[in-house]
């Protein structure tokens, strides 16, 4: 089963889990997962609490190391890269991270350039432009001297997605990017995660928005207990009995004015 | 956008060396024979053959000066050490226990390393071992209190500390080689009675500490934001994190063996730094040694002549002015940091 996975990572030039799987303790959380994020496309990664989407990105980042399987890049093994060198090709969003000490917004996107940096020095000229790019681009120019551990969880998401672009990688893996956003940042985000898609970057978003990661996705992996269950098209993949046994829950879609599949949850009175 | 910039390094670094070499002259002026700055300066850079004010100046205030701040610099620089990797502003070496730690250390081969043929100059290196043994004691707590490590850490300091006082009471008591009265001045921290021919091994100690800090100050930047982070951003953190833990056990042995438990400079100064100067540690790193060497010259120069002829331990100076300064950040930790950070330099 996993033989010919391999065989086709060798010449995929995609982000691959190659049957990835994990334990905590005696709870198996990852069983043999498989898919991939090629360069050009915007991949959803989505499933209930506690469904395995967090260890697969920390498994894709060198964080965790899967138990079984492997995670390739471009057809290598991500553990055969150094953390270095893997920063400069994948950069993370994490959902919120604690600042204990007073940087600024501008500072910490700056630690996006870390991994193009040599330990001690300051930042080029080069590191700056890509700093402020990447910060209007995110539309928080403004934010750029305000203290981070002073920002609203949103306004904190935004810094580490502009920091995330400065880092200039191949791939983005974003994690609940837009769970402290309000709707028209977390369209913003989205719109600018589209755009790197588009200009050659693949991206994996994990998130619990159904509607919006149908409109932007182009592709949808569903993870129930720790196995892949659907993989394919949003339109093709929302479907009544797939999100029944991923969220257990009863839902109806229908097609939105763009083609694109809407869920609309049933809530069961009584 | 405001970031650390060579100008603003190099400008930062000029005025705290101009500070610390102020304090330094004050330091010289002060004393029971009166000295003035400007014959300090002479007695220092001109000095005449004949003049009895050289001797004083050169041979008794400034050996004390120098080690004064070798060792303010040493205790600031290891906080910012810790304060980085434990994530915790308020890790200071002292608060921490690994002060304790290293004292336990030297006291233990001062105490008993006479049997077993160890002398003085095993002293510091046992403060280095006892320095690192408590912290890899107080890591494991940090590792299996998950959750409640911020205080976690503070309390297993708090408690090493009272236990490391006791054992040291304990073996200077029943050995005969330490003087009951000696006992003081390793538990309060006292520069008076230190032995001066261990300043070379001082400064070489500190000289590497501030080395491997500096190389990996981008490293603590994003260190500081946890472990994961600094992965994502490419840091091997395993590696650094234990150069960084070395580093910083040697420049706390070497200042404890030296001066007993001084407390609180590694909490007061980098704080006060961060401040003025924001977090990063390029620049944090540097700044907090010399800010410390001044801060602790200070305090010595106000320990040895401020109250007439006694003269106090300058840990008692340092304790005093360092638990408000504690309990006002703690107070503000916990209120969720009010203070704006000012843009002075």
């Amino acid at each position: 089963m996993s033989a010919p996975r391999q065989a086709v990572s060798k010449t995929s030039a995609g982000l691959c889990f190659e049957s990835v799987g994990a334990r905590f303790g005696e709870q198996t959380v990852l069983e043999d997962v498989s898919f991939e994020v090629g360069l050009g496309e915007v991949v959803g990664l989505v499933g209930c609490n506690g469904a395995g989407k967090t260890t697969l990105v920390r498994a894709a980042t060198r964080s965790l190391r899967p138990d079984a399987g492997r995670v390739t890049l471009a057809g290598h093994p991500v553990e055969s890269l150094s953390r270095r060198a893997l920063a400069t090709r994948v950069a993370t969003v994490p959902q919120d991270i604690h600042v204990p000490f007073p940087f600024l917004a501008g500072e910490l996107v700056l630690m996006g350039r870390t991994p193009h940096q040599g330990a001690f020095g300051f930042e080029s000229s080069e590191d700056l432009a890509l700093a402020r790019e990447a910060m209007a681009r995110v539309g928080i120019a403004e934010l750029a001297d305000r203290r981070v551990d002073q920002l609203s969880g949103g306004e904190r998401q935004l810094v580490l997605f502009a920091r995330a672009l400065a880092q200039q990688s191949e791939w983005l893996l974003l994690d609940e990017p837009t769970a402290f956003l309000d709707l028209r940042h977390r369209i913003e985000l989205l719109r600018v995660v589209r755009e790197f898609a588009r200009s050659g970057g693949g991206a994996l978003v994990v998130s619990h928005d159904l509607g919006l990661i149908a409109r932007v996705c182009d592709r949808l992996v569903v993870l129930a207990g720790g196995r892949v269950i659907a993989d394919g098209e949003p339109g093709a993949v929302l479907r009544p009995e797939v999100l029944d046994s991923a969220f257990g829950m009863r839902a109806d879609v229908i097609q939105g004015p763009d083609g694109r599949p809407v869920v609309v949850a049933r809530i069961e009175e009584g | 956008m405001k970031h650390l910039t060579p100008t603003r390094f190099a400008l930062t670094l000029a005025l705290l060396g101009a500070g610390l070499l102020a304090a330094g002259v004050f330091a010289l002026a002060m004393g029971p024979s009166s000295v003035s700055p400007g014959e300090a300066w002479q007695a220092l850079f001109a000095p005449s053959a004949d003049d009895p004010v050289v001797d004083i100046v050169r041979g008794i205030r400034l050996p004390r000066i120098v080690l004064a701040a070798l060792v303010g610099a040493s205790l600031a620089c290891a906080g910012v050490i810790f304060q980085a990797l434990l994530r915790n502003p308020l890790a200071d070496p002292f608060i921490l226990g690994v002060s304790g730690g290293a004292a336990l250390g030297a006291i233990a081969v001062l105490s008993l390393g006479g049997a077993v043929g160890l002398g003085y100059a095993a002293v510091p290196p046992a403060a280095f071992a006892g320095c690192l043994l408590t912290l890899f004691l107080l890591l494991m707590v940090a590792r299996q209190g998950s959750g409640t490590s911020a205080t976690g850490l503070l309390l297993t300091g708090v408690v090493f500390n009272a236990f490391a006082s006791a054992a040291i009471v304990f073996l200077a008591s029943i050995s005969e080689g330490i003087d009951g009265s000696r006992i003081f001045v390793w538990l309060i921290g006292n520069l008076s009675s230190a032995r001066l021919d261990v300043t070379p091994w001082l400064a070489l100690f500190l000289s590497v500490g501030v080395a491997c800090a500096l190389a990996s100050a981008r490293g603590l930047n994003v260190l500081a934001l946890g472990e994961e982070t600094a992965e994502q951003l490419g840091v091997s953190t395993e590696g650094q994190r234990r150069v960084l833990l070395v580093a910083a056990s040697l420049m706390v042995g070497a200042a404890v063996s030296v001066s007993g438990l001084i407390g609180f400079v590694g909490l007061i100064v980098p704080h006060a730094l961060r401040l003025v100067l924001g977090p990063d540690h390029r620049l944090l790193v540097p700044a907090s040694a010399l800010a410390g060497a001044a801060f602790l010259v200070v305090c010595d120069t106000l320990a040895r002549s401020a109250f007439g002829g006694r003269e106090l331990p300058v840990g008692a100076i340092t304790a005093l002015l360092g638990g408000p300064v504690f309990l006002f950040m703690l107070h503000r930790r916990q209120a969720g940091w009010g203070a704006t950070r000012s843009g002075l330099l």
